[in-house]
């Protein structure tokens, strides 16, 4: 395991996420998606061929699941339901299941994924080309999420962000999930 | 903890040589204290040829203009075997290393040494540990013909052996103090080419992720690499890295690995013999890890480098949560095998 075992995302409000229609959901993360893809460019040159592939992104404490179709050409990301047995049923090239926070933790560079696999604290299916090229391209690209948050906002941003950076530390200790990269937004 | 020691006034400083899979990591690790990265051409002609992983030309320049604004060399790791009609592939990036301004390049295969001492005399070269140069004759074999600086040293030898092997050879000599192990003559390992026609030494991947399939059955782990089902690991079992030689086999009554356990080399304590034995500098595997990797194992190398030159003693265990299997061994360093 981990050295500190990974928090689960609180369920109460889970649930409240659950119950919430998706499709705004879906219009923020497409904004999210095309901001990314401007900004960071070389993330998807990474991917190589492996940029027209679906991924899964499921954390398994939460009641939503991510398609992430990574194409340089038109980016989506999705959410998806759980159906009545808990499962996330889409198609898909490749799955990685985890904790929110383990998830989150990579994008940020706060946690090694080789690591996370090793503990079984995250558990990928389908093709491990492509999970390893999304990886090691999100690892590269030094994401930080409240920063791609408050991009999406145009002249907002700066002041967006500077409302993430004072709300985030109690919002990461509610979820326990780092919203943001150490230092990153400061 | 180690007993305290009395400060190295009359040692060397080693070199501390980290990992760059990428851009961002030799940033990483620059920061977090290398005093040199050592990385890869986004090609075959590097042994950590993986997606998403290594170099372009122009990321490269950069990586070099990084690393020496900050006082830390850049090193070229070209440590593939180039193959028949396809050599212009290798000696293409040891020109493009050179024109970057690499500061040295790590090279294996015999004939891309002698291209490169031949076509490119001023830079510097080192023997990658590909190479298998594992006794003095050898290692004198490489300096007198093709003027090797540096060997790096295979995980298959014990400290005597090192210091037997600096007494009688003229070039530094590097060795791996944290990551993952290689059982096999390095170089000579052709397991991941008959699984999956792929091979670490010609191609750059040992096990490449194209071939590697994982399955949760129940609560196993079931690891496949090409045809062959490698691995089972039950719930709350650390799973391993998909290679054959840390899968689990059935002989008779016994069941499990047979060739490697799933660990990972830490030598953080054998820091104080290996410098006495004569090595020049230290080396961190795991190109293919993230940041978060890179900057916690050079971090704690940083530390236990100035900790024992300093005389502190060195602390014990800092990294074992980013080890393959969450466990790790001082490997050959203190051999119980033969």
């Amino acid at each position: 395991m981990t050295e500190a075992a990974l928090p689960r995302f609180p369920r109460l409000i889970d649930r409240v996420i659950g119950r919430l229609p998706t499709l705004p959901l879906d219009l923020a993360m497409r904004r999210f998606v095309g901001s990314l893809a401007d900004r960071h460019p070389s993330l998807f040159s990474r991917l190589g061929e492996h940029a027209t592939k679906r991924f899964l992104i499921e954390p398994t404490d939460l009641s939503l699941g991510f398609l992430l179709a990574p194409d340089p050409a038109m980016p989506r990301l999705e959410a998806v339901k759980r159906d009545a047995a808990g499962v996330c049923s889409v198609a898909c090239d490749a799955r990685i299941a985890g904790p929110l926070a383990a998830l989150v933790g990579m994008v940020h560079g706060a946690l090694d994924g080789d690591a996370l696999f090793f503990s079984r604290d995250i558990v990928i299916e389908g093709d491990t080309e492509a999970v390893l090229a999304l990886r090691n391209a999100v690892d590269d690209a030094e994401i930080d999420l409240a920063a791609e948050i408050a991009a999406t906002t145009g002249p907002a941003s700066p002041y967006v962000a500077q409302v993430l950076e004072a709300i985030r530390p109690a919002a990461e200790r509610l979820t326990g999930v780092a919203l943001g990269r150490p230092g990153a937004m400061a | 903890m180690n007993a305290p020691v009395s400060p190295s006034t009359t040692k060397v400083r080693p070199e501390l040589v980290c990992p760059a899979g990428t851009p961002a990591a030799l940033r990483t690790a620059v920061e977090a204290g290398a005093d040199a990265v050592y990385c890869g051409f986004r090609d075959e002609t590097n042994a950590r040829n993986f997606p998403g992983l290594n170099f372009d030309e122009k990321e490269l320049i950069e990586g070099i203009r990084f690393a020496h604004g900050h006082g830390a060399k850049v090193l070229v790791a070209i440590n593939t075997f180039p193959r028949a009609g396809g050599t212009k592939l290798w000696h293409d990036a040891v020109a493009k290393a050179e024109a970057a301004g690499a500061d040295a390049v790590i090279l294996a295969d015999l004939g891309l040494v002698a291209h490169t001492a031949e076509k490119h005399p001023t830079l510097r070269r080192h023997l990658s540990v590909q190479a298998a140069a594992a006794n003095p004759d050898a290692i004198r074999f490489w300096v007198e013909n093709f003027g090797i600086r540096r060997v790096v040293l295979p995980r298959v030898l014990t400290v005597p052996e090192i210091a037997a092997i600096n007494a009688e050879i003229a070039c530094e000599t590097e060795v791996f103090v944290f990551g993952g192990l290689c059982v096999m003559a390095e170089g000579r390992c052709s397991l991941s080419s008959h699984a999956t026609g792929k091979s670490p030494n010609m191609t750059g991947v040992c096990s490449p992720p194209s071939h590697v399939l994982y399955r949760e059955d129940g609560d196993d782990l079931v690891a496949r690499l090409g045809t062959y089902t490698i691995d089972r690991t039950p719930k709350g079992v650390p799973a391993p890295y998909p290679t054959l030689c840390k899968g689990r086999f059935t002989a008779g009554d016994y069941s499990g690995h047979v060739f490697e356990d799933p660990v990972s080399l830490d030598a953080a304590q054998m820091i104080p013999g290996l410098i006495e034995a004569g090595v020049t500098a230290f080396k961190i595997e795991g190109r293919q890890r993230s940041r978060a990797y890179t900057q916690a194992v050079v971090a704690a190398f940083r530390k236990a480098v100035d900790d024992h030159m300093a005389g502190r003693p060195i602390a014990a265990d800092m990294t074992r949560r980013l080890a393959e299997g969450q466990t790790t061994t001082a490997g050959a360093y203190k051999k119980t095998w033969r």
